[in-house]
């Protein structure tokens, strides 16, 4: 199988090393070769992080490059523009419709861009967007966000949804995994 | 069984597999968490040293007590542990000893991009490079053999997508190295320079000896292609990208062992070829080589000096087809880090831009300072720098700098460099002010215990440095702790230490915001009818507060109630969720 390309892009606190370890163990459990990338130090200091998880018969390369994501999993919108060139011709964007302001925007020096789903969606790329937060907070808490976008992500792959469970029961503290599920549940029939 | 794993956790793995019995580093993005792993094992006593250099000679002290021992470090650490290790290649080992350097090309969490397998070929010693997990792991194994059938440390060294990607190994059990006992042996160990005269034929005949034993070494294999075209001769991640972009299409010798450099292999594989390039991040190494043994190549007038590769590159630079995107066409305002919602940093450096000093800083989460809309630092190149170069630059000025300018240096960063720099001021006497940034932890890294906490790397306590004490030690007088979220006890600490007629330390301490065990106040929330929208609060820089319809608004999933904006608002707009009474 030629392999396929996942990134999961956000800001750094929010999340997203918890989307990759659960992605690592569920493509794992496939029996592919799975390769994934993470940032550590100053970025995760509430800059813009990105993960790259890449599966399929033998990885080389850790990373993504542009043009080559098939899903762009993204939990707040001007990331998901930000890295909307890393997509490939056809591939997918899940995104949270969060909003959060960068400081250039904070201090004043920079506007935050209106309309992005729709801005995107009329470049070309497929959006998939759900106000991610509302459904964590429904779920039980706001800090669920990673899992409701996995339980979105797993609407377009075609693997048991045991699979996902299973990966979810062995990546998540025991005291958290029903509100995880319900949070995957939510995430999965927005 | 098979697991998906870091290749600092996969290196961690290996080494700990491979015996070894003695820890000692200092935390640096991307190494830290090679020793973060190996602390969980108890079979090895590991620990957080004050530097790299004591972490290196702790090390080589547990060589020499016959043990397998292990340092590891990021590429500017290793600058601080050059000074042993320049003479461990002289004095040899007794237990195997593997030293991890990490380098960050891209500078993803580095004050530079300098390239560590220079430090191979100038303190002549071997340094194998790891591709991939899988490779972190069986190299880690690997290096202790060759340390002790060499007699030399070895260098493991990693680079942030080979530190920080997970791929899949399969770990065994560990098997434990027989001690090998100590031998009094002062011709080996003590170098003088009669001695170490002596020592540096056994550095030479050693590294003719390892270049044979590259010749050989699974290390360096030749993969085979079906184009000889050309011929590519690459390492560490490098290596990856290539197989991406070309597959089987082009003969590739992978170096596992980037120093001492096989020079037979070498010339046999560029007689193989039509055209022999080098593939390598940051400097031209393999290439010089290359040069220098008369081979014509192509390396570093193809490929970038600087940064990080990616498969895209590759493929340009080797002229096979490129993927390309579509990106946003829109102004996408950039996302820099920023100090965080709560993070005690904040109030000091609040009060040091209000008061216009001029701020010579230091290694740290606390570097952030230097962002707008604070920009209150205006220095930082090393770790401990602002505490020396501050008596520097006092002693160039005099009363017109030393009354407005400060260093700030973290907690940890102080233990690691800054205390010589305070001796000096204290021994040459300039009038500086320095302000130790106590957030209780070693922040940037991930929370680190250091030698200021109380607390080991296992979480166990351990001895802790009374700050205060150790500055009034060195001669400071006027040493005083303030608490960075009080801005006015601030103002006057800052003010008053400025003014005095000699040298002053100010410890703002209170710890970091994200540490499990501080409990946060409720968040704030901006009370519409009180808010002018004057965005006095916004002067801080506060990730948590926007201004949204000509009010500040509060987030309050990031708000951890600090309640500094709340000192800055005049019409008390900033006010507390908690429930009254």
């Amino acid at each position: 199988m030629e392999t396929k390309n996942i990134m999961i892009v956000g800001v750094g606190g929010q999340g997203s090393l918890l989307a990759s370890k659960l992605l690592g163990h569920l493509l794992l459990g496939q029996g592919y070769d799975v390769k994934v990338s993470e940032v550590h130090g100053m970025s995760q200091r509430g800059g813009s992080v990105v993960t790259y998880v890449r599966y399929g018969d033998k990885v080389a390369s850790p990373v993504i490059d542009r043009g080559e994501a098939d899903y762009i999993v993204s939990f707040e919108l001007l990331e998901a523009a930000r890295w909307m060139g890393y997509l490939k011709p056809g591939g997918q964007i899940v995104t949270s419709t969060q909003r959060i302001d960068p400081m250039p925007v904070i201090t004043g020096a920079a506007q935050y861009p209106e309309n992005l789903v729709e801005k995107m969606r009329a470049a070309g790329a497929k959006v998939d967007a759900l106000d991610c937060l509302a459904l964590a907070e429904q779920a039980g808490s706001s800090k669920a966000t990673n899992i409701v976008l996995m339980g979105r992500l797993s609407h377009y792959f075609d693997l048991p949804e045991e699979a996902w469970q299973k990966s979810l029961e062995a990546m998540v503290p025991a005291k958290f995994l029903d509100l995880n599920r319900k949070a995957f549940e939510l995430g999965k029939n927005a | 069984m098979k697991q998906l794993m870091l290749g600092n956790a996969a290196a961690a793995r290996g080494l700990y597999e491979a015996g070894v019995a003695v820890v000692s580093s200092y935390p640096g993005t991307p190494s830290t968490e090679i020793t973060e792993e190996l602390a969980k094992f108890d079979e090895v006593y590991s620990e957080w040293a004050p530097n790299e250099k004591v972490a290196m000679e702790v090390a080589f002290g547990a060589s020499l007590a016959g043990k397998r021992s292990f340092c590891g470090m990021k590429h500017v650490g290793l600058n601080v542990a050059a000074d042993p290790l320049f003479t461990v290649s002289y004095t040899g080992v007794n237990g195997g000893m593997v030293i991890a350097v990490a380098d960050d090309a891209g500078m993803h969490s580095s004050q530079n991009e300098q390239d560590s397998r220079h430090y191979a070929r100038s303190a002549k010693l071997p340094m194998l490079e790891p591709s991939d997990s899988g490779e972190a792991y069986a190299f880690a194994k690997k290096a202790y053999e060759i340390s002790e059938q060499f007699d030399c440390p070895v260098f493991l060294k990693m680079c942030t997508r080979v530190a920080h990607s997970q791929s899949i190994v399969e770990p065994h059990e560990r098997v434990e190295a027989p001690a090998k006992p100590y031998e009094k042996n002062i011709a080996k160990y003590v170098m003088t320079p009669a001695n170490a005269i002596r020592r540096h034929p056994h550095v030479e005949e050693r590294m003719a000896k390892l270049a044979e034993f590259a010749e050989t070494s699974e290390l360096n294999r030749v993969e085979a292609g079906s184009d000889h075209g050309m011929g590519i001769i690459t390492s560490s991640t490098s290596y990856q990208y290539v197989k991406e972009v070309c597959g089987d299409r082009f003969p590739v010798l992978k170096l596992g062992m980037v120093w001492p450099l096989p020079e037979k292999k070498i010339r046999a594989f560029a007689a193989s070829v039509d055209k022999l390039i080098v593939v390598e991040e940051l400097d031209s190494f393999i290439e010089t080589y290359v040069r220098e043994l008369g081979l014509a190549v192509t390396g570093k007038e193809l490929f970038p000096l600087l940064g990080e590769f990616s498969q895209n590159l590759v493929a340009e630079k080797l002229g096979v087809p490129v993927h390309t995107g579509k990106a946003l066409d829109e102004n996408i305002p950039p996302r820099p880090p920023a100090m965080c919602a709560g993070c005690p940093h904040r109030g000091l450096f609040y009060t040091l831009s209000k008061n216009k000093c001029t701020v010579l800083g230091d290694i740290g989460c606390y570097t952030l300072g230097a962002a707008a809309p604070l920009n209150a630092i205006e220095m930082t190149l090393c770790m401990g720098a602002s505490v020396s170069s501050i008596h520097g630059y006092n002693k160039a000025l005099g009363a017109e700098s030393e009354h407005k300018t400060v260093a700030v240096i973290g907690d940890s960063t102080f233990m690691h460099s800054g205390m010589t720099g305070l001796a000096n001021i204290a021994y040459n006497q300039s009038n500086s002010t320095v302000i130790i940034l106590d957030n209780s932890i070693t922040g940037m890294t991930g929370h680190q215990q250091n030698p200021t906490t109380g607390y080991n790397i296992k979480g166990d306590p351990a001895g802790k440095i009374d700050l205060e004490a150790l500055c009034r030690a060195m001669g400071f007088a006027r040493v005083r702790v303030v608490d960075p979220y009080d801005l006015d006890a601030c103002d006057k600490a800052v003010r008053e230490e400025l003014a005095a007629d000699e040298p002053s330390v100010i410890i703002s301490r209170r710890p970091c915001a994200l540490l499990k065990y501080v409990k946060h106040s409720a968040p704030l929330r901006v009370s519409a009818d009180e808010c002018v929208g004057c965005k006095g609060c916004m002067k801080i820089g506060c990730p948590a507060i926007s201004f949204q319809d000509g009010k500040a608004r509060v987030d309050e999933t990031l708000c951890v109630g600090c309640g500094v904006c709340a000192q800055l608002c005049r019409f008390g707009a900033l006010q507390s969720t908690a429930k009254e009474g």
